[in-house]
């Protein structure tokens, strides 16, 4: 039995924590891009440097505020920051709409040369970023690390195996789950959301019916511009902040879109669980889990991991694939909000 | 001068000219059907006097102001409903969301109208929460109306409302439109069952060719055997 327990605790502690963890931070990274794409109906590229923007602006202001002595421990500085973080990034998605977007959506310009843009506007964003703060790994969490020690559980519970609880782990969840229940509420009980659901469902409808597109984008930009910067925050406090690794994330965060359905909120938060788990259910060292449920005498003597962690954004792309193959349109299908 | 009346409309949405110096109007409380034959500009003389095609020349009056530079969305809010002969429902929000996003440009109480639209097409209060896209082909077009009916438009333009139900839904809808034309709205349609519509028509317009061919009466067109033998089928 307590062995059992133990191997239980094993997978909560290095794969259900982290992945749901993980998981939180790329549904939210999804869920921008599946707003984006379906009200303005296109893959935006540039989604993971809106994110890293945001963090970036996120840090500067914790490390002014930490000059400044301000703390709200045991939560991180950062959480002070972030709001600043997030007027920035909105402010930024606007500038970028008006000068670049704008332009195209007036001239009708097809999807794919809305997607070149948004690839541009990566690299321009990704530019200022290192410009600004540098290529290099900032660690900006402060206040308690661990909400539950391994070593106090281990007493508490007298089991052999550890649960820790980080802070940043506890923080990015509650974070997501009011972040995607305000999202759900703002687009199914208020008059604007509704007119964004009417908007991406039928734009020549929406048109007859009064509804004004040039605010339906603003709305969607501020949205999405605030799902950025709090995406990225929640990442770079749980991990840490390196510009490089916001462009790399861009490919979990599009499979974790895809898998769901792109354009469809729902489908983009469980795309983002499905993706993080595997990842990190695929690279995990099952050993010692086995090592508890089985006898003495079958323990395995290798690792028992599918794939070392080296290859870990290889499984996005395989979720990708089989994905696209075996049913393109994702788990929840449908192109409207 | 009729309440709503495109005059003397050349234009065309590219550089050929579909409509040649062709005139529709409605009055208020009354029924106008434009029929004809398949390519004859019926939908597109509508839609002209809706604003959703360049005018070369000629004018479109509503209630006595010229509206011919307005935008489709400018009408709207002037007190014109359009509802297109297709994709005219939100299909993924419900019934009751279809409505309010009808009801958009009002900021006052919407409640009461939504009553009366669900008094007219009582199917539509039962299934107030289901997703628009899993009714129906009558039942939508039924939301398709109630939608356009939610701003309380002066003039209500219908593209096809029949297309593709069936004919008993046919003549349901007839009806409806016919109460609603008398609570005073001005309704201007375009028909492919010519003989039904011109049956419940005060005014009819036969187009050929983007010109107009017959104007009269319903009743007199319907009599009129020039008419019935081109168009009615004899």
């Amino acid at each position: 039995m307590t062995d059992v327990l133990n191997a239980l605790v094993l997978l909560t502690n290095f794969l259900l924590l982290p992945g749901l963890t993980y998981g939180s931070q790329l549904a939210l990274g999804a869920l921008g891009v599946t707003l984006i794409y379906s009200v303005l109906r296109f893959s935006n590229f540039g989604h993971g440097e809106l994110m890293s923007f945001g963090t970036m602006f996120t840090i500067f202001f914790t490390w002014l505020f930490q000059s400044w002595g301000i703390s709200i421990k045991p939560l991180p500085t950062a959480l002070l920051a972030l709001p600043i973080g997030i007027l920035a990034t909105m402010t930024l998605a606007l500038i970028m709409d008006k000068t670049v977007y704008r332009y195209h959506r007036e001239k009708k310009s097809s999807n794919v040369i809305f997607l070149i843009v948004s690839i541009g506007t990566m690299f321009v964003i990704g530019g200022i970023v290192r410009f600004a703060i540098g290529p290099a790994d900032q660690i900006f969490f402060d206040g308690t690390r661990f909400l539950l020690k391994a070593r106090e559980f281990k007493q508490m519970t007298g089991l052999d195996e550890g649960l820790a609880i980080r802070m940043t782990q506890v923080i990015t969840i509650v974070t997501a789950v009011v972040v995607v229940a305000f999202i759900w509420w703002f687009l199914n009980k208020t008059r604007t959301g509704k007119s964004m659901r009417a908007y991406s469902d039928n734009e020549n409808l929406a048109l007859l019916s009064g509804i004004d597109p040039a605010r339906v984008v603003m709305v969607a930009w501020l949205l999405v511009a605030a799902l950025a910067a709090i995406a990225g925050t929640l990442y770079g406090l749980d991990k840490s902040f390196k510009p490089f690794t916001y462009m790399q994330l861009l490919l979990p965060i599009f499979a974790a879109a895809i898998v769901g359905g792109v354009g469809n909120p729902l489908g983009a938060i469980a795309g983002g669980y499905v993706v993080a788990l595997s990842e990190i259910a695929v690279t995990f060292a099952y050993k010692r889990v086995i090592g508890y449920l089985v006898p003495e005498d079958m323990q395995p003597d290798t690792l028992v991991q599918l794939l070392s962690t080296d290859y870990k954004i290889a499984v996005s792309f395989i979720i990708l694939v089989i994905v696209l193959i075996i049913k393109p349109t994702g788990l929840f299908s449908g192109k409207t909000l | 001068m009729s309440f709503l009346i495109g005059e003397n409309m050349t234009g065309g949405y590219g550089s050929a000219d579909i409509l040649h110096d062709c005139t529709i109007g409605v009055d208020k409380g009354e029924i106008a059907v434009i029929v004809g034959p398949n390519g004859a500009g019926k939908s597109t003389a509508m839609k002209a006097t809706f604003g959703m095609l360049d005018l070369r020349l000629g004018r479109v009056m509503f209630d006595g102001e010229d509206i011919t530079h307005l935008k489709p969305e400018e009408r709207v809010l002037k007190g014109m409903g359009f509802v297109p002969q297709t994709h005219n429902v939100f299909t993924s929000m419900s019934v009751e969301e279809n409505l309010e996003m009808g009801a958009f440009i009002r900021r006052d109480d919407i409640q009461s109208t939504m009553e009366q639209v669900f008094e007219l097409f009582p199917i539509l209060k039962e299934k107030r929460h289901q997703p628009a896209g899993e009714l129906s082909g009558g039942q939508r077009q039924q939301v398709a109306v109630g939608r356009a009916l939610m701003t309380q438009p002066k003039v209500l333009l219908l593209d096809e409302p029949t297309a593709g139900v069936s004919p008993i839904v046919m003549d349901e809808l007839f009806d409806r439109i016919i109460e609603i034309a008398r609570q005073g709205i001005a309704i201007l349609m375009v028909e492919q069952n010519a003989k039904q519509a011109l049956n419940i028509a005060d005014k009819g317009y036969v187009l050929v060719q983007g010109a107009n061919r017959f104007t009269d009466t319903g009743e007199a067109l319907m009599a009129n055997p020039e008419v019935r033998k081109a168009f009615l089928g004899g």
